[in-house]
């Protein structure tokens, strides 16, 4: 893209300047080519990988077809295959992580930026990107000793309180949507702190001052400069976590139940995308299975590639408005 | 809290125990600073007992080198100084028979406008909704009402006439001159008693910078005005008094005809005519 002609000092009258000689030339020459060759790489791994998706999967869609995708049997002892049971699971548990993570990481960005004492700021800085870096399957053992029985105490007072509405009724397993929301969540959240953090912390003095100079309290400076300054930036930060809690496989594996089930209870089991493809693949009991396996994976890749090019969209749109 | 104390007892410089009486109060005092210290995290004081009287309606100039702590001055003045992590400062601010430190900063702010180096428009603002801002802060609603404040202080601020069709549009599309102007309208929306300027024209060019003098003449009819400036011109064009100001203290505050013409203090005198430092 726009490459700058290099900058070279115009020849002083003794002619001291340095000039690329031919040999430092043909240097520039190949260190472009051999970054050129370096970022096709990368799309030619993802189109390969499609690719390779696409032709191991193609068994299932030459016999289903699209209706793949919004058939609801699971059934690989008699070769009935449809992923929207995964598709369900992978929407509810990751819209329901969002839910909760967002204003609360967007929340945490603010405190630490604008109201903390800067000694605790560190601290907690510090801790929210520790929290990044555990292993997803230490969150899902959490999940499983402490998280699922904790769902499980909270669901009868949950059910008593907002039972008319469809999403909190059912048995309390503990195991299912609501526990693998809330782990994903968990796990979310730090990547939400940390780059809104980053974000807000690039929002010059000048404007909060100048907010702060017309009488603005500390809450208006925020909602009045610093998050209108930093939406683009946080748009991206969910959108990066909206990308991982789609794709994150182990710790909801491990709480969600394991059930191809559809159920508008968020209390009930379910099973997403990432987790019936690790759960399956090994044990695939025939050629049908595999590829129906198989067709999941492309149809979580694409819908990867889709939310990517729509967080690229929208950051678009929200640049050129301001 | 705010962070009211001052951790430089034994300060380098000798200042005269009593703080010397200041001398220019020919008309009603709007501001009056008494032994103001202030410094930054971890450093000396940076003002070292500063007093002086700012006339109401008036145009209060203050002068400088660089780094004396006329910024920090102003500052202290609507509290912004205090909101700085570590930052210090104490002594005595009136405004309106009481001191500042019993005001609450929001409210105290709506009183005490500011006006900044570099034009600061909000750049996810239309330049509507930038003067409206401090409007809307103080919780009006009425959108008749407001779109009425708007025009008027853009007229104070001799700006209506080149942005009236295009309210819409972002505040930070308008040239440098423009965007202070913006600015200064801003807070004049607020209709704040004391207008604080801290070198409003330093970045910007000799046209624009006549502009604001101009309409500087105009707005102290109605208001306090106290401005920072590097620009000995500039305060003898638009000020009534001339504070001179030297590390941290106030070397000499008067008339500023008096303190351009016939300096009392030697500093002020090398400074005035240029032959400092
Ligand atoms: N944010 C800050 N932190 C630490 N020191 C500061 C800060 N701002 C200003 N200072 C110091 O305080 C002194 C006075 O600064 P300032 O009031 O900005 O001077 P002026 O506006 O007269 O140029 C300077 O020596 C400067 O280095
Ligand atoms: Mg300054």
């Amino acid at each position: 893209m726009g490459c700058a002609a290099p900058v070279i000092p115009p020849p002083t009258g003794r002619g001291r300047a340095r000039v690329p000689g031919p040999r430092e030339r043909a240097g520039d020459a190949f260190f472009r080519r051999a970054l050129a060759v370096a970022a096709s790489l990368i799309l030619l791994v993802a189109l390969a990988l499609a690719w390779q998706l696409a032709s191991a999967s193609r068994q299932t869609w030459t016999s289903l077809g699209p209706a793949f995708l919004w058939r609801t049997g699971w059934n690989p002892v008699d070769d009935s295959f449809g992923a929207l049971p995964f598709l369900y699971g992978t929407a509810v548990t990751s819209a329901l992580a969002m839910l909760i993570a967002l204003p609360l990481g967007v929340g945490s960005a603010i405190f630490l930026t604008e109201l903390a004492p800067r000694r605790a700021a560190q601290a907690l800085s510090f801790a929210v990107e520790l929290l990044a870096a555990v292993p997803s399957v230490i969150l899902g053992l959490m999940g499983v000793f402490l998280l699922v029985p904790a769902v499980r105490a909270v669901e009868p007072p949950l059910s008593r309180a907002l039972g008319f509405l469809p999403l909190f009724r059912g048995a309390p397993y503990g195991v299912g949507l609501l526990s693998a929301g809330l782990i994903l969540a968990v796990m979310i959240l730090p990547y939400i702190t940390a780059i809104s953090r980053e974000v807000l912390l690039t929002v010059p003095r000048p404007l909060k001052e100048g907010m702060h100079a017309l009488g603005a309290t500390r809450w208006e400076v925020v909602r009045g400069v610093c998050l209108p300054y930093a939406r683009t930036g946080i748009a991206g930060a969910a959108f990066l976590a909206l990308g991982r809690a789609l794709g994150e496989t182990m710790a909801v594996t491990m709480v969600i139940g394991n059930a191809p089930t559809i159920s508008a209870s968020l209390f009930s089991p379910a099973y997403t995308m990432s987790a019936v493809i690790a759960n399956e693949l090994a044990e695939a009991a025939g050629d049908a299975h595999l590829s129906a396996l198989i067709a999941v994976g492309l149809t979580l890749f694409a819908l990867t590639v889709v939310i990517n090019g729509l967080a690229r969209l929208l950051i678009y749109r929200l640049e050129n408005r301001s | 809290m705010n962070p009211i104390m001052n951790q430089d007892p034994a300060a380098p410089s000798s200042t005269p125990a009593p703080a010397p009486p200041p001398r220019a109060a020919a008309k009603p005092v709007a501001l009056s600073v008494r032994d103001l210290r202030a410094g930054y995290a971890g450093g000396a004081a940076v003002l070292k007992g500063v007093s002086l009287d700012i006339s109401e309606r008036r145009v209060t100039a203050i002068i400088g080198p660089s780094g004396c702590g006329k910024s920090t001055l102003i500052r202290c003045l609507n509290r912004l100084h205090e909101a700085l992590p570590g930052a210090f400062c104490d002594g005595q601010i009136m405004l309106g028979g009481r001191s500042v430190l019993d005001w609450d900063p929001v409210l105290l702010r709506r009183e005490v406008g500011m006006v900044f180096q570099r034009p600061n428009p909000f750049p996810t603002m239309n330049i509507f909704d930038n003067v409206a801002a401090g409007l809307t802060l103080n919780g009006e609603r009425d959108r008749a009402k407001i779109a009425e404040r708007v025009e008027s202080s853009l007229r104070r601020a001799a700006l209506w006439d080149e942005v009236k069709d295009k309210l819409k549009s972002p505040g930070t599309g308008l040239s440098g001159g423009q965007q202070q102007r913006l600015c200064i309208a801003r807070a004049l929306a607020v209709e704040p008693r004391v207008l604080l300027m801290d070198e409003p024209c330093s970045a910007l060019d000799p046209v624009a910078t006549a502009r604001i003098e101009e309409l500087l003449l105009e707005i102290k009819e109605t208001l306090t005005v106290v401005i920072v400036t590097h620009n000995m011109q500039q305060a003898a064009r638009v000020s009534e008094y001339t504070a001179f100001m030297l590390s941290g203290e106030l070397v000499e505050f008067g008339p500023t005809q008096g303190l351009f013409t016939k300096p009392a203090d030697k500093r002020t005198e090398d400074y005035v005519t240029g032959r400092f430092g």
